[in-house]
C-alpha cells in the first residue's frame, strides 16, 4: 500500500456539492471532501433517495459537481471533454439494474464499447468478449437479449460491459440490489478478486467503489466505508469503526430489515 | 450526462411550461403556446446544428460499428419500404395521373401533360407523399425507440462507456432517412408515372408511350433533378432531427413516450410543409 500511497489520488473531491441528474439545480449532498487512493475498495452507504447514484455518477465524472472541485485521475471533471476520452475510458461504471441496451444481445452489449473505442469488427472483438463472458459465466447467455434474462444475469452482463475496456476505477451503483444469494456471493467474491488483481486483468488491482443501502454484506477488513445522510457525506473508516459508530444512519444501515427473521 | 448533454437538451423551461396549470385568460394561453413554440424551435435548431457538427467531426470514428448501423437504417427507411411504395405508386398513378391524363386528352390539352406531371408528381406529390409515409412508418418508430432508450437510462449508459449518443443513435438515423426518402421518391415518381400511363392506356387515351415520356423528359430540367435531391434530403434530415430530438433530447418517463410520439409526428408534418414551402419559393425564383 505504500507504493499506492505515492500515486496520485484516483479521485479527490473538495467542498463538492452533488446535484441530481434530473435537475441540476437540486443539490442532494453538500461539502463533500473525499479522496480515494489507487487499490482501495470503498463502500458508500445510504438510505433510498440519499443521493447515492448521483454521488457515484459525479465520482465517475459523468455528472459535474454543482460547486467545489472534483478531480478524477488528477484532472477536473469539467475538462473531461471529447479530447480526454482516453481518461474517461479508465473509468468503468455499472448502473443500478444494469441498463443494458435492450436491442442488443449480451455478447453485443459487452462487445459494443470495445468495438466502438477500438474500431473493431464483430469478429475481431469476439475473442476478448468470449473470454470475458467465460470468466463471468455468461457464455450460455451470449445470444440472449436483456429482456429474456433474469435480473441476476443482467447485472453480471452490465459488469462485463464495464470491464471489457479494462478500467482502473470501477464504480457500481447498488450492485447487490435484487440479486439472489448465490449471485450476491459470487459478486462479492469477484469484486474482491478484482481489487486484489484478477488474472483477466493480468493481476492488476482495481480501485472499486460501490453504493449500498445495506452495509452487512460488505463486511470486510480491507474495505473503507462512508455514509450519505441528510445531505452530508461522512467517512467512517474501516469495518471496526463502522460497527462502533454512533451515527443513527449507520445503525439503520446495519440493522436487520423488518420481517427478515420471520 | 457529463453535465453537457443534460444542459444542452433538457430545456426544463419546456417541461415547466407544459406541466403548469392552464392559464385562464386566452391571451395567457396564446402567450404560453408562443413561448413553447419558440423554445421548441430553439431546441430543434441546437439539436440540428449539433447533429451536423457530429456528422462532420466524427465521419471516420468507429466505422466498424457505424457502417452496419447506417446500412441498417437505410434498409429500414428505404429498402424495407419498397413493397409499400410499389403499392402507393400504383395507387397514385391510377387515382391521380391516369385521370389527369384522361382529362387533359378530353379537352385536347395533352401538350401540357409534361409540365403538369413534372409540377404535380416530380416537384410536389412525390417528395411530400414519400416524406409523410416515411415519417409515419419510421419517424414514429424513432421516437418510440429513442424515448424508451432514454427513459430506461440507455443513453446515460452510452455516455458512461465513452460513446457519443448523438453519433451512435442519431447520425445513422439521419443518414438513413435522408438517403431512404431520396431513393424512395425516385421509385415512387417512376412507378406513378408508369402506372399512370397504364391507366390512361386502358381508357383508350390517344397517346403513345413515346409521346408521353418524351413530353415528361422535355418538361424536366437539370434544376428539377438538383432541387429534387436537395428537397428529399432536407425532408429526411428534418424528419430525423424532429423525431430524434423528441425521443432523445428531453428527459422522458416511459408514460411520456406515446404522447411525445404524437407531438413529434405533428411537428414532423409541420416541418415538411415548411420545407416544401421554401422549395416552392425556390422553384418560383429559379
Amino acid at each position: 500500500m505504500n507504493s499506492a500511497a505515492a500515486d496520485p489520488a484516483i479521485i479527490e473531491m473538495r467542498e463538492a456539492s452533488i446535484s441530481t441528474l434530473r435537475d441540476a439545480s437540486l443539490t442532494v449532498v453538500n461539502n463533500v471532501n473525499w479522496s480515494v487512493a489507487p487499490g482501495e475498495f470503498w463502500v458508500i452507504a445510504g438510505q433510498q433517495q440519499s443521493g447515492k447514484s448521483d454521488f457515484l455518477m459525479t465520482a465517475a465524472g459523468l455528472l459535474l459537481p454543482a460547486s467545489g472541485s472534483c478531480r478524477v485521475f488528477g484532472r477536473e471533471t469539467d475538462s473531461f471533454a471529447e479530447a480526454e476520452l482516453a481518461e474517461r475510458l479508465r473509468i468503468g461504471y455499472v448502473f443500478a439494474g444494469g441498463k443494458l441496451f435492450s436491442q442488443l444481445t449480451v455478447a453485443e452489449n459487452v462487445a459494443l464499447p470495445l468495438r466502438y473505442q477500438q474500431n473493431l469488427s464483430t469478429a475481431e472483438a469476439s475473442a476478448a468478449v468470449a473470454e470475458l463472458l467465460e470468466v463471468m459465466e455468461l457464455t450460455p447467455f451470449a445470444d440472449t437479449t436483456p429482456s429474456n434474462l433474469a435480473a441476476n444475469w443482467r447485472q453480471r452482463a452490465a459488469l462485463a460491459r464495464a470491464l471489457i475496456l479494462q478500467p482502473e476505477w470501477l464504480l457500481l451503483d447498488s450492485p447487490l440490489g435484487g440479486l439472489g444469494a448465490r449471485h450476491r456471493q459470487w459478486l462479492l467474491l469477484f469484486l474482491d478478486q478484482l481489487q486484489r488483481g484478477h488474472e483477466w486483468f493480468g493481476g492488476r488491482p482495481l480501485t472499486v467503489a460501490v453504493t449500498t443501502d445495506d452495509l452487512r454484506p460488505w463486511r470486510h477488513a480491507g474495505r473503507k466505508f462512508a455514509v450519505l445522510d441528510e445531505k452530508k457525506f461522512s467517512v467512517l473508516g474501516l469495518w471496526n469503526e463502522v460497527e462502533s459508530a454512533s451515527h443513527r444512519a449507520v445503525k439503520e444501515l446495519l440493522a436487520e430489515p423488518a420481517g427478515a427473521t420471520l | 450526462m457529463r453535465g453537457n448533454l443534460a444542459k444542452t437538451f433538457q430545456l426544463t423551461n419546456i417541461q415547466v411550461f407544459r406541466r403548469a396549470a392552464m392559464p385562464k385568460s386566452y391571451t395567457d394561453q396564446l402567450g404560453r403556446k408562443l413561448f413553447l413554440a419558440l423554445l421548441t424551435l430553439q431546441g430543434l435548431g441546437a439539436f440540428a446544428l449539433i447533429t451536423i457538427g457530429v456528422i462532420l467531426n466524427k465521419f471516420n470514428v468507429a466505422q466498424s460499428v457505424m457502417r452496419p448501423r447506417i446500412r441498417h437504417e437505410i434498409n429500414r427507411a428505404g429498402v424495407s419500404l419498397l413493397p409499400m411504395f410499389f403499392f402507393v405508386a400504383l395507387a397514385l398513378g391510377f387515382l391521380v395521373i391516369g385521370q389527369t391524363v384522361s382529362a387533359l386528352a378530353k379537352v385536347g390539352a395533352t401538350d401540357y401533360l409534361g409540365s403538369t406531371m413534372v409540377i404535380v408528381i416530380v416537384r410536389e406529390l412525390g417528395p411530400l407523399l414519400t416524406a409523410m409515409l416515411v415519417l409515419a412508418r419510421v419517424g414514429t418508430a424513432n421516437v418510440i425507440e429513442l424515448g424508451t432508450a432514454r427513459a430506461l437510462g440507455e443513453v446515460e449508459a452510452l455516455e458512461a462507456l465513452g460513446i457519443d449518443p448523438v453519433h451512435y443513435l442519431i447520425v445513422p438515423r439521419v443518414i438513413g432517412m435522408a438517403l431512404g426518402i431520396f431513393s424512395l421518391t425516385i421509385y415512387l415518381i417512376i412507378g406513378a408515372l408508369a402506372s399512370g400511363y397504364l391507366f390512361a392506356f386502358l381508357q383508350d387515351v390517344p397517346l403513345t408511350p413515346g409521346d408521353y415520356f418524351k413530353q415528361i423528359t422535355e418538361a424536366l430540367s437539370w434544376l428539377d433533378f438538383a432541387l429534387l435531391a436537395l428537397k428529399t434530403t432536407a425532408f429526411g434530415f428534418f424528419i430525423a432531427v424532429v423525431t430524434c430530438y423528441h425521443g432523445l433530447a428531453q428527459p422522458l418517463r416511459l408514460e411520456d413516450v406515446s404522447r411525445v410520439a404524437v407531438r413529434a409526428v405533428t411537428q414532423g408534418v409541420f416541418v415538411c410543409v415548411l420545407v416544401d414551402a421554401v422549395f416552392i419559393v425556390l422553384y418560383l425564383v429559379t
